[in-house]
């Protein structure tokens, strides 16, 4: 097959953040900054991200922020053309660091919302005073004028809030709103009893959803990733394994999604080893489930095959074992059933406690039985 | 539906970029690298925020030579794709 080159490239830049969000999406073994790429390694990846085709860079971790080279870091990538998106929960950055990420040309801000109130968001996030903080960083976005997109991450305690959310995406004048269902990987994974949505939740939000694009069209873009476990067909899931976009992890692995260091068979390359070029064409790991060869039935022979490429290849391992297998939400897989029953029994769970990502170099915490 | 009056605008954060590797233009915004067709491209070169939709469907039409409403019609189009996406906005 044709391998194109990628659009897109998210560069977790540290595992670090004051935040402990219980459905990070960060692996549960996360690196200690001392393992962290320096700034120059950062920006020779940036160089050779442009001139494979890479356009957009999203710059993410844990907490982007805590990267004390991150205006520096901006400034390389719009100096080699990119296009520069920051993703942050907001903690860390000052007035004066906007002005700077201004001057260095930074492109756009996606704001993550743990929660519309901060009795919520404190409590999702697990800092308090974050909320505050957020929406002050939010002032300073606006008067900047930076474009804004806020990120509204939404499960089972906090659904309820979905019209405030969209509400307050209007009001910080974002042109954006990203309203994401948890995806069930890294922390989220265990946190499936306090975090899952019931179905007339994911119901209701499709509903909220479909009458503020009509009534917000032109004004708010609304992007929604809807209760993946609630679905009949699995999500197209990078838009191919390969094909669109790929992740350099805080020590410098490259992974085709962020997820999939959770694929205990894969070998990833890493860009101290390796040039970037050479691990998108060539890697072992992105040339895993490039395409559709890879698939077993039902995938081989559906007409869907390559709209969604059978979907997550991670959510493929973590529920049924087998990351070669139909994605487990397909209504066409033979562990759909036991998906849904499973799915019902995460919903009505009660009493659950949240498990809170740790620190990068702390033990993972176990739930609380 | 943009009029002849209406000053078209790229507002922050949204750009047009040469994309070397793969030799075509793009409109970078927010999360979308749309490729551009070269009609997509000329019409975007002339927004300059100063012009009316008018003014640059007249200057295209002379450029192209072709009929000035035709023009007008076929962007007419474009720009409001882009515009329900944010990555166009008119002066008010």
């Amino acid at each position: 097959m044709t391998i194109r080159p990628p659009i897109a490239m998210l560069a977790e830049l540290t595992h670090r953040c004051p935040l402990s969000c219980p459905y990070c999406s960060n692996p549960l073994e996360l690196a200690r900054q001392a393992q962290e790429l320096d700034t120059e390694t950062w920006v020779s990846v940036f160089r050779q991200a442009a001139d494979l085709g890479v356009l957009q860079l999203h710059l993410s971790g844990g907490e982007p922020a805590s990267r004390r080279d991150l205006v520096e870091l901006v400034r390389a990538a719009r100096e080699v053309g990119l296009y520069t998106n920051l993703i942050t929960s907001g903690i860390g950055l000052s007035e004066r660091r906007l002005q700077e990420l201004d001057a260095a040309g930074l492109d756009h801000i996606q704001l993550s919302l743990q929660g519309t109130d901060a009795a919520m968001a404190d409590e999702i996030g697990g800092y308090a005073g974050g909320f505050k903080r957020k929406m002050q960083v939010a002032e300073w976005i606006g008067a900047i004028g930076f474009p804004l997109t806020l990120n509204a991450v939404l499960h089972r305690r906090n659904l309820h809030q979905l019209p405030r959310a969209i509400e307050m995406a209007e009001d910080m004048g974002a042109r954006r709103i990203e309203v994401a269902t948890v995806q069930f990987h890294g922390w989220a994974l265990k946190n499936r009893n306090a975090l899952m949505p019931t179905r007339e939740q994911a119901r209701e939000a499709d509903a909220i959803v479909r009458e503020a694009r009509i009534r917000l069209k032109g004004r708010l873009v609304i992007d929604y990733v809807p209760a993946d476990y609630h679905s009949d067909y699995p999500k197209r899931c990078m838009g191919g394994w390969g094909t669109t976009g790929l992740n350099v992890t805080p020590e410098g692995k490259v992974l085709p999604c962020h997820a999939a260091e959770s694929i205990p068979h894969l070998v990833f390359d890493n860009v101290k080893d390796a040039s970037l070029h050479q691990i998108w064409y060539e890697g072992a790991a992105f040339q895993a489930y490039r395409g559709t060869d890879w698939m077993q039935e039902p995938c081989k022979s559906c007409e869907r095959k390559t709209v969604d490429f059978g979907g997550c290849r991670c959510q493929a391992m973590a529920i049924v074992g087998d990351a070669n297998a139909t994605d487990p939400v397909c209504i066409k897989s033979p562990h759909h059933a036991a998906l849904q029953a499973q799915t019902e029994a995460h919903a009505t769970a009660e009493g659950s406690e949240l498990v809170y990502r740790a620190a990068p170099g702390k033990t993972v915490p176990e739930p609380v039985e | 539906m943009i009029g002849p009056e209406d000053v078209p605008y790229l507002p922050r954060g949204v750009r047009v970029h040469r994309d070397r590797v793969r030799d075509a233009w793009v409109l970078l915004a927010p999360e979308r690298a749309i490729t551009l067709d070269a009609i997509g491209h000329a019409i975007l070169s002339e927004i300059d925020g100063a012009r009316s939709f008018g003014e640059i469907t007249a200057a295209l039409a002379a450029k192209y030579n072709a009929p000035a409403e035709d023009i007008a019609k076929d962007s007419a189009g474009f720009l409001g794709a882009l515009q329900d996406r944010r990555f166009l906005e008119v002066m008010p």
